[in-house]
């Protein structure tokens, strides 16, 4: 009887049993598969109205102007961003021109040029400083680059650059070691690792039959390097480079650590600064719930979350128009 | 279903007579950080002492202040006092614990004994005073040979009740800062740089050669930095220590100070140093949980005793003064109640 029905119990098998399965345990994957993705809308929804409706009070009470407003006085209760926004900008702007030739040649150099056996410890080399948490930066910031800086970088640049017209702007002031340059240092090292990692993957996507036939008529290293695997893979990488720059604009306790701490605007790289984050670790712990403060704070992180909403959309444009 | 239910409330409500129980004798209070090291060195010897442990997490006077309006704590503590209407409003009470004292520290490169008053300290963190041989400074240390260095102010760039009471010593001492800039945990800088926390100031001025900055005592005594004499309202020349930080204490005016807010900031005493403060612990009038409060104030009455004095003085903090402990105990004997009882009499 077994044998009889068995030919006949696969088939139905097939049918009846996979079948319904299918039909009940589908739906509930794919709609537990629906609520993970909205999920991560519905979450990043509610941070960005809770930070916008927590800082309206803020905004209201000082106009449009708060965005620009150089001010940031809590014993008047007087706040503006200005001074934030631009060190936030300055600063990561300073991280990525630093950051980006350092980048270029480690990846350059561990694709083409890099021995077998160097190759993997500096991959490796390079990963670990991606897992350095930032306070360890901002520690040996504090302790380590900002007295070497003030000692033996700022003096000479103050004495030598800073009298010259328009660009001496860039070098005034007191050798403090902390400030704008010094953050910007720290940032671009840590923003490092995560270029690097992705400029290596775009440079070892480029096919190999396009720099061997370069190398084939006569092309040198550096020929390659600029003609074939750069245009390869561009866009990629002004990507990468972007996402390098979101990373340094919400970076918070090494900047916090090494930037001077002042809430006022000065053109000079070796100016104590404050960027929106920092400010909001300085500021935050001693905020009274319902303060004016509390509120100016709060919209800070809004237009913080704003400006890396713009720099990640651009990314991601870059990217996408690549195809 | 329904025993389900049924024992599952069971379970729930032994959980939380079981977690009550275990959790019941230890104290929870949030706050300042200034006076974290003496209050954490006092729960170490009470804890040997009676088992009662205390939880204190040193979050800030903002955050401590926060934390027991919203009655997330026990106690919470405060540098800056609260102001009256907000603790008539929180129906909390307000008592002092220890005092604690800040000083100037400057790296001029070599070791120059040095003096200041307020108004040439306020001039310097205003930008207005930016060479250490500056006449007015000059004018101050007759015969000391000043360098010709550019002074780099250092202040905290957290929000701290060190920088409350500095800059309530510089606006007392200075009309101009008073106007332009004024007293409070963070102010808007006119010159220098920030660094973060007492060990912060510490270390940059450490570094940084013209570097002047403002620490509690300890933070200057304990990295070896160099601690200015300053002139006090008395136009007496004080150097910070333990004499001159209890000449403040008893030259402040405890009759008239409501809720205890004693201003110990330039105050008259000729041998008063001039920066010198109380710090606060702020307790609700009417508590939710009546034992923990009854606990709390036991563990800040043997505080104010031998033991907790001896261990406040170690750490260079000056006990308060005994009628003013007299009075906190009448105010905690007759101000906190729950359920129309005394939670605590003496």
């Amino acid at each position: 009887m077994d044998a009889t029905l068995s030919g006949n119990q696969a088939a139905q098998g097939l049918a009846t049993v996979h079948k319904p399965t299918g039909r009940v345990s589908d739906p509930i994957f794919v709609g537990l598969l629906w609520g993970c993705g909205i999920f991560v809308l519905v979450l990043l929804g509610l941070i960005i109205a809770m930070l916008f409706e927590g800082g309206l009070p803020a905004l209201q009470e000082f106009g449009i102007s708060f965005l620009w407003s150089t001010t940031w006085n809590p014993v008047t209760e007087k706040f503006g961003a200005g001074v934030m926004v631009f060190g936030t900008i300055f600063s990561a702007v300073i991280a990525v021109i630093v950051a980006l030739p350092l980048s270029f040649g480690i990846a350059f150099f561990l694709t083409e040029i890099a021995p077998g056996p160097l190759r993997r410890p500096i991959g490796v080399a390079v990963q670990l400083l991606a897992a350095v948490p930032s306070i360890i930066y901002g520690m040996w910031g504090f302790f380590v680059v900002v007295p070497l800086i003030a000692a033996y970088v700022q003096p000479p640049l103050i004495e030598w650059l800073g009298p010259i017209p328009l660009i001496g702007a860039l070098f005034q002031g007191p050798p403090l070691g902390a400030g704008m340059l010094t953050a910007g240092l720290i940032l671009a090292l840590m923003i490092l690792p995560f270029i690097t990692a992705m400029f290596v993957e775009v440079l070892e996507s480029v096919p190999s039959m396009l720099k061997e036939s370069a190398y084939g008529v006569g092309a040198t290293t550096y020929e390659v390097y600029r003609n074939v695997s750069v245009p390869y893979g561009r866009t990629a990488m002004v990507g990468a480079v972007m996402l390098g720059l979101g990373r340094a604009l919400g970076e918070t306790m090494a900047v916090t650590f090494v930037i001077g701490n002042a809430t006022r605007m000065s053109a000079s790289l070796f100016a104590p600064g404050a960027t929106i984050a920092s400010t909001i670790a300085n500021e935050f712990p001693e905020a009274s719930i319902g303060s004016l403060k509390l509120q100016a704070l709060l919209q800070l992180g809004f237009i913080l979350f704003v400006i890396s909403f713009i720099v990640l959309a651009l990314s991601r444009m870059l990217v996408r128009s690549k195809g | 279903m329904k025993f389900a239910h049924i024992l599952g409330v069971a379970a729930l409500s032994f959980g939380a007579a079981f977690s009550g129980a275990a959790f019941a004798a230890d104290i929870n209070g949030a706050g300042a950080s200034f006076p974290a090291p003496v209050y954490q060195a006092w729960a170490a010897a009470y804890k040997e002492k009676t088992g009662t442990g205390l939880n204190y997490q040193s979050i800030g006077s903002g955050g401590g202040q926060n934390q027991i309006v919203n009655r997330t704590v026990d106690f919470g503590a405060s540098d800056a006092p609260m102001d009256d209407a907000k603790l008539e409003k929180n129906s909390l009470l307000q008592f002092p614990t220890v005092i604690g004292s800040v000083v100037a520290i400057v790296n001029l490169g070599e070791d120059i004994p040095l003096t200041l008053n307020g108004a040439v300290l306020a001039e310097m963190y205003q930008g207005k005073i930016t060479k250490w041989n500056d006449p007015k400074i000059a004018a101050l240390n007759k015969g000391a040979k000043l360098p010709d260095l550019a002074i780099v102010p250092v202040y905290r760039s957290d929000s701290s009740g060190t920088s409350f009471v500095f800059t309530s010593y510089l606006s007392s001492a200075s009309a101009d800062w008073k106007s332009n800039v004024g007293a409070a945990t963070s102010v808007q800088w006119p010159a220098g740089a920030g660094a973060k926390g007492n060990e912060g100031v510490a270390g940059t001025v450490k570094n940084t050669k013209g570097a002047l900055g403002y620490v509690e005592f300890i933070y200057a005594a304990a990295n070896k930095l160099h601690a200015t004499d300053l002139v006090n309202k008395a136009g007496k020349v004080v150097k910070p220590d333990v004499k001159t930080f209890m000449a403040a204490a008893s030259a402040a005016d405890w009759a008239h100070a409501k809720n205890f807010a004693a201003s110990m900031v330039d105050t008259a005493g000729e041998e008063a140093w001039p920066i010198v403060s109380a710090t606060y612990i702020l307790l609700p009038k009417n508590p939710s949980n009546a034992a923990a409060s009854a606990e709390a104030i036991k563990f800040f009455n043997w505080a104010y005793g031998e033991d907790g004095d001896a261990l406040a003085e170690k750490l260079h903090y000056i006990p308060l003064p005994n009628a003013v402990v007299e009075e906190v105990k009448k105010a905690w004997a007759s101000e906190v109640k729950a359920d129309g009882k005394a939670v605590w009499t003496n």
